[in-house]
């Protein structure tokens, strides 16, 4: 009995050892955000895209500052203002064997809009394009309905599929593993819903060598465990650092952590739209009112005087964010180089809250999701203290993400809190769902839950949506920010969220704007 | 016994009708999970397109006589998320969540019964003491921060266990079952002394009171007088007398152990059941919650039965199968 007790314990320790001393190559990094489908196609969703871009590539491929780079295309042009012609890499090879050529794109086309049951399609991204047909095996001519100068940017967002299996494959054979044939530089081992994805290094995969042969994801939902297991060496490298603990990673030794600022703004919405009687507005002792302050621009400013960015960014958010003055940071395309974060001026707030005839003051109640951005909760109380201190008494009321949305997108608030992130990594992604006129036909507003409607700011939107001339079309895009943020305050913005890895020392991630976490882009370090 | 097993059975069905509608109204007044599932930047269309393809473009009493008519064929409808059935999806998950349960109850049941025995025969004693203490220290503790504080120790601090996540798996009667082999059961571990240590206070406590009640009863004084050896009293009288209560506790806390295992299941990164209903509550992943519950629901209502049976047996003077009630 004893004996049988030391042997075990021997084994123990033994496998302990082992476990230890894994194999240098190998790559084990927790996720924060479960991967719920391998089909590329089925779920536009941050974790299932940033994973499905191991074992699957783009057209155009965006670096870690969404700029955008060739991937399968080697080139990309407008031929005139409806037509594009692409030119595809050479000698590349998917998994399977086969030679990558323009068929392949055309039948991904073809299924990108047909996947059943799909809760979140990317048919969004090709719907565009009216005409597509290989002049040869290398070259791709497309053509849209109306001028698409976002065409390259939507060319980065779907993942190829060799033709056989874009033709047949259901979003079942992706999840057992019998579809994922792509190009990438790994190829799938194991995927257990929740639990994990493993992968393998792709050998013939034609550009740069990962430094890592065997990749494993580990999803780990909760925060401190994520912490702990990459403190355990359970794992090498985690993603979603929490907030509170990156100062102490930042001091320890065996830990090196990586961050960049996002595409994602957070920013206040508020009721422009309704003439009066909107539902949260009330007199400073909590009547009902009748008018509207919020659609005065002078009131919008007054509320954004009245927030301390900067303490915001420093106590709540310990410096992972960046006070923002407009809808994406000024490195993007087509942002404004003149708008600044807002400084704090309660006296300046006072005196616009006079000129626009609420010298007392209204109240307010502001809404806000408590589990959808990093330390959302947090940053909407500030909030709603800020604007209390400074003459506009503020209810405070936070909600699931679930309960939020839906209430919101039905108008239900006056004044709410929520984020953007730009998708495309340039202007016009927040400028047509957060302050372009609803227009649902359009797909134009579709977040803008304050209903914001200026016809010089559309006008300009539109005009740069239709310009292909990508210079002309960035000066298009800062003048309709200028307009929309800086001139009618059409929303509040406060700050873009930074997102931030952390690895063991021996290695380093390049940090990306688009919060993918990417085993082909951590480095040993040098 | 055979017509009193068949009516509960009947009863159940009942149950289960009436938890569906809730479940299916009270999330339906949740939000719109379309707004949820598709991505911020869809335009109408694809809002349009998201809802027809999940089958909430129709009114909701629509959607639930679908739900109905697909229930009595065992469908109970895809997962919005997963696109594959919710059945399905949960049932994947369900021995990862068994395993721990049962690693769990065997942990506080082994542990807590002699623990609870020694505390009630001996009140006075400072091991007892001890125990006690220790048993309000497992009541009051939340688990988040044990799970978190065993973490820090076993596997930041000492290295001796992994932090997180589920073992290799062996297959058992069909079943991926990953406590069979060593390593799995490392793994193991800390969830399941985390997730046992409020069930284990709380048999501890349960015993040392019905010790302390019934060892004060005629019947063990008798026995004492009648010459039995102290083994036999406690082993026999006493243990037996004092079971009824504790299986009822028991088998109620495997229900809830099973059902609920969702903060260490979140902690540990343990991939089972409990994780997955939060995601899908979050997600609005009607299909999947509804199903959940139904399933745990079903469960609760087997185990309450099958504790019935028990007493039965434990119990001579109780009698099942003719209740008038």
């Amino acid at each position: 009995m004893l004996r049988t007790f030391h042997r075990a314990a021997g084994a123990a320790i033994l496998s302990l050892a082992l476990g230890v001393s894994a194999h240098a190559a190998d790559l084990t990094i927790g996720l924060s955000t479960p991967v719920t489908s391998l089909d590329p196609h089925f779920h536009n969703l941050t974790p299932n895209n940033s994973l499905g871009r191991h074992v699957f590539e783009t057209l155009v491929r965006q670096d870690e500052s969404q700029r955008m780079q060739p991937g399968l295309a080697e080139s990309w042009k407008a031929i005139n203002d409806l037509e594009w012609e692409i030119k595809l890499r050479k000698g590349v090879k998917f998994h399977n064997g086969q030679n990558f050529t323009a068929d392949d794109v055309i039948a991904t086309f073809k299924r990108v809009p047909n996947v059943p049951n799909s809760p979140a399609s990317f048919a969004f991204f090709v719907r565009p394009i009216v005409e597509i047909k290989a002049v040869d095996p290398l070259t791709l001519r497309l053509k849209t309905d109306k001028p698409h100068p976002l065409l390259p940017n939507d060319m980065g967002a779907v993942m190829i599929l060799p033709k056989s299996v874009a033709e047949t494959a259901k979003t079942e054979d992706f999840n057992s593993g019998k579809a994922m044939i792509g190009t990438g530089p790994y190829r799938l081992v194991e995927y257990v819903a929740g639990d994990r994805v493993v992968l393998k290094r792709n050998d013939a995969y034609y550009g740069q060598k990962p430094a890592w042969e065997n990749v494993r994801f580990k999803m780990i939902p909760s925060a401190p465990a994520r912490v702990a297991a990459l403190l355990a060496g359970d794992v090498q490298m985690i993603e979603g650092v929490p907030t509170a603990d990156i100062a102490k990673l930042s001091k320890d030794s065996r830990v090196s952590v990586s961050s960049a600022v996002s595409n994602r703004i957070i920013y206040l919405h508020m009721d422009s739209g309704r003439e009066k009687n909107s539902p949260f507005v009330t007199t400073t002792d909590g009547k009902p009112m009748e008018a509207n302050p919020l659609r005065d621009p002078r009131v919008r400013r007054a509320i954004s005087k009245m927030i301390d960015r900067d303490t915001i960014v420093s106590r709540i958010m310990e410096g992972q964010g960046v006070p923002a003055g407009q809808l994406l940071p000024e490195q993007f395309f087509g942002t404004s180089k003149t708008l600044k974060p807002e400084k704090y001026d309660p006296e300046g707030a006072k005196k616009l809250l006079a000129e626009a005839g609420y010298p007392n003051g209204f109240g307010l109640t502001l809404h806000a999701p408590n589990n959808r951005y990093i330390n959302d909760a947090q940053i909407a109380q500030a909030v709603a203290q800020y604007l209390s201190r400074n003459g506009i008494p503020t209810k405070l009321e936070t909600m699931p993400s679930n309960v939020f949305f839906s209430r919101g997108s039905k108008l239900e608030f006056s004044f709410l809190l929520a984020g953007w992130g730009a998708e495309t990594g340039e202007t016009s992604s927040p400028l047509r769902a957060l302050l372009a006129s609803f227009d649902q036909k359009a797909g134009l507003g579709t977040a803008n839950r304050g209903r914001f409607s200026d016809p010089g700011v559309d006008a300009l939107l539109t005009q740069a949506l239709t310009t292909i001339d990508d210079t002309k079309r960035g000066i298009m895009l800062a003048r309709a920010s200028d307009k929309a943020v800086g001139e009618l305050m059409g929303l509040v913005p406060l700050h873009y969220e930074v997102s931030t890895w952390a690895t063991r020392k021996d290695m380093a991630y390049k940090a990306r704007a688009d919060q993918y976490t990417f085993a082909f882009e951590t480095r040993p370090a040098k | 016994m055979f017509v009193y097993i068949l009516r509960r059975l009947s009863q159940t069905a009942l149950v289960l009708a009436i938890t569906s509608v809730l479940v299916f109204g009270g999330l339906y007044l949740v939000g719109d999970p379309v707004e949820i599932l598709v991505n911020p930047s869809a335009d109408q269309i694809e809002k349009e397109r998201a809802a027809a393809a999940l089958g909430l473009d129709k009114p909701i009493h629509e959607q639930y006589l679908t739900f109905v008519k697909g229930a009595f064929t065992g469908n109970l409808g895809n997962s919005f998320v997963y696109a594959r059935p919710a059945l399905e999806v949960i049932f994947e998950r369900m021995p990862a969540t068994l395993e721990l349960a049962f690693l769990a109850m065997v942990i506080a049941v082994v542990l807590g019964i002699p623990l609870g025995l020694y505390a009630g025969l001996r009140p006075a004693s400072p091991v007892s003491k001890a125990i006690m203490a220790g048993s309000i220290l497992g009541f009051s503790l939340p688990t988040f921060w044990v799970g978190l504080i065993l973490i820090i120790v076993f596997a930041v601090q000492l290295g001796w266990l992994p932090s997180t996540g589920r073992g290799p798996t062996t297959e058992f009667l069909g079943l991926q079952l990953s406590i069979l082999n060593a390593e799995g059961l490392r793994y193991a571990l800390l969830p399941a002394v985390n997730l046992a240590l409020f069930k284990l206070s709380l048999i501890i406590r349960l015993t040392r009171a019905q010790v302390r009640e019934q060892s004060l009863l005629d019947y063990i004084k008798f026995a004492r007088a009648k010459g039995l050896s102290t083994r036999r009293v406690i082993g026999v009288h006493l243990l037996k007398n004092i079971m009824i209560p504790l299986v009822t506790v028991i088998g109620l806390e495997l229900g809830s152990v099973i059902a609920f295992a969702v903060v260490t299941e979140t902690i540990f990164a343990w991939p089972g059941m409990g994780k997955l209903v939060i995601d899908s509550i979050f997600q609005l992943d009607r299909p999947v919650v509804v199903a959940y519950l139904l399933v745990v629901v079903f469960m609760f209502i087997l185990i309450n039965l099958v504790v019935d049976l028990l007493y039965s047996i434990l119990d001579p003077r109780v009698r099942l199968a003719d209740v008038k009630s």
